[in-house]
């Protein structure tokens, strides 16, 4: 009866999703790809996983314990900041590299800049990138037990043949959560069921990336044919970028258009990375650029307001 | 701008109060640019203290010669001849240092410190306390720079003043000998500094002096409207 006579100004009728809600949804898409990656490194991968995540969430709480602000531990984002940065790690990375990792995504890239939805780059990214710069041997280091040798990526871009049938499985060389593309596919299906992510930004990204791969594969003197094309879709960490990275709320555009622009440069900027540039991967650069630019996108793909914009009278 | 001005409260004033890089922000392209290790950053602070204290005593003695309306490029030539006098000096005394700190030598030239304080300070006071504003701010620019050096220095390589001080286990985080680095080290200090000014206002000193960040003179300040400088009611 209370709640009848509650007056309050609108909006009256919300939507149930919460943001803890979304994050634990993304949490569980994961979980395929992180199961995969522990089943394919070995139980090393579940550490470092483990690491990881503690690494976020204790790091978040001590600094809003600290700060004497309100703790947002409980919104579940800090557990994907830190699970998608261990799924970007090489098995053989030492303990301390989730840690450290954790710790600068979450404390410098959103808590400095005001923390959730005020960070201007994904956390995640960020502290991967900030790794591959600081211990560029340690993070490129794919040898471990099970794998020697160089990623499929690093031997089609040296022109090698690779089983793509091993890289669609995740049967190769390469990060904890990135080598299996069914593994990744299948929590993506989870996102999209759920209308946490759409088809949007990955689906523009994937399909611009094989449009300028091929492109710029044969500007450049190589053979484009299936098992290229494929090798490129399937290796490195395009799908895990695509639908788990590229799709953040915070650091995607807002615009319907502006999503198109987005995905479309990401594919860009990533074909440019792994034709021309001196690595054999290049999604993490790719989005980080593609998260710079989003404010700009924005500004020029906002819908003008019904009655705003047209001839003036 | 009344209160009493000393040689030594100059001096505390460009180390502390109105420090260069980290109350002002001030000559941030040295600072960022060629802090790599705390050597560099001290070579960088003391040849720009040399230079600000020197043209800072020569501009005040000419004060009264200079025409207001070239004084500028008057203060440039002078600020120039001190810089090129200098860089001749480290080319011929400390080789290493000119070739580590390269193009930033001539650089100095242009310098928003040394200007700064030209046009604010030395333009208008006796040459004594130009002098000592000059060595003052010199001195705060040379230790701010010594210490983002160091702080780079030490987590990126493992050094201070290149002796090894950490254990040999010890992996460098080589992103902050890089331009990244740069910036979070001195933002990181800023942010210690400011830390310490709160602390220091908690515990009931006078802080009010630190931040004010400028030492025009009122009347002929453009940002007068919106300058919350106590000293603008007296």
């Amino acid at each position: 009866m209370s709640g009848l006579r509650n007056v309050s100004s609108n909006p009256h009728v919300r939507a149930k999703s919460t943001t803890a809600s979304i994050m634990g949804t993304v949490l569980i898409a994961l979980l395929p790809a992180a199961a995969f990656g522990v089943y394919n490194f070995g139980p090393r991968a579940a550490l470092l996983i483990l690491v990881s995540v503690a690494a976020a969430v204790l790091t978040e709480y001590l600094f809003e314990r600290l700060c004497k602000k309100k703790v947002t531990v409980g919104d579940l984002s800090a557990a994907v900041t830190g699970l998608l940065l261990a799924l970007n790690l090489p098995v053989s990375a030492p303990w301390w590299i989730p840690l450290l990792g954790s710790a600068f995504a979450i404390l410098v890239v959103k808590l400095l800049f005001g923390g959730l939805g005020q960070n201007f780059m994904n956390p995640a990214l960020a502290g991967r990138c900030f790794l591959l710069i600081s211990f560029p041997a340690i993070m490129t280091n794919f040898d471990c037990d099970a794998y020697a040798g160089a990623t499929p990526l690093a031997a089609v871009k040296a022109g090698e043949s690779v089983n793509v049938m091993d890289m669609i499985l995740g049967r190769t060389a390469g990060t904890i959560g990135e080598t299996s593309m069914i593994a990744i596919v299948l929590g993506a299906c989870i996102l999209i069921l759920a209308g946490v992510i759409d088809l949007k930004v990955p689906g523009s990204y994937i399909v611009s990336f094989t449009v300028f791969v091929a492109l710029f594969a044969s500007l450049t003197g190589r053979t484009v044919n299936g098992p290229y094309l494929s090798a490129q879709l399937a290796g490195g960490g395009l799908m895990l970028g695509a639908f788990f990275m590229a799709t953040d709320y915070v650091t995607r555009p807002i615009t319907k258009k502006g999503q198109y622009v987005y995905g479309v440069f990401l594919g860009f900027m990533t074909a440019v990375f792994r034709i021309f540039g001196a690595g054999a991967e290049g999604v993490s650069y790719a989005i980080l650029l593609g998260n710079l630019l989003t404010p700009l996108i924005e500004k020029y793909t906002m819908p003008k307001c019904f009655g705003k914009g047209g001839e003036r009278s | 701008m009344n209160k009493k001005e000393s040689a030594f409260e100059r001096l505390l004033n460009g180390i502390i109060v109105e420090n260069p890089t980290f109350v002002l922000t001030l000559g941030m392209c040295p600072t960022l640019a060629v802090t790599t290790s705390a050597v560099n950053g001290l070579g960088m602070g003391l040849t720009t203290m040399a230079v600000l204290a020197l043209s800072n005593l020569l501009i005040s003695l000419l004060r009264n010669i200079i025409p207001d309306k070239v004084r500028i490029p008057a203060f440039i030539v002078i600020i120039a001849s001190f810089v090129t006098v200098m860089q001749l000096l480290l080319e011929g005394f400390l080789p290493s240092l000119y070739e580590a700190l390269g193009i930033y030598i001539p650089l100095i030239v242009v310098n928003c410190i040394i200007l700064g304080r030209a046009e604010a300070y030395a333009s208008k006071r006796p040459a004594v306390l130009s002098l000592f504003d000059g060595i003052g701010m010199g001195l705060g620019f040379s230790m701010a720079l010594t210490c983002i050096g160091a702080v780079r220095e030490l987590l990126g390589a493992g050094e201070v003043f290149g002796i090894r001080v950490m254990p040999a286990s010890y992996v460098p985080v080589s992103i902050f000998v890089m331009a990244p680095g740069a910036f979070f080290v001195l933002a990181a200090l800023t942010a210690g500094m400011n830390a310490l000014k709160k602390a220091g206002e908690k515990r009931g000193r006078d802080m009010s002096r630190i931040r004010t960040g400028c030492d025009l003179d009122c009347a002929r300040c453009g940002q007068s409207a919106g300058c919350t400088k106590p000293e603008k009611e007296g």
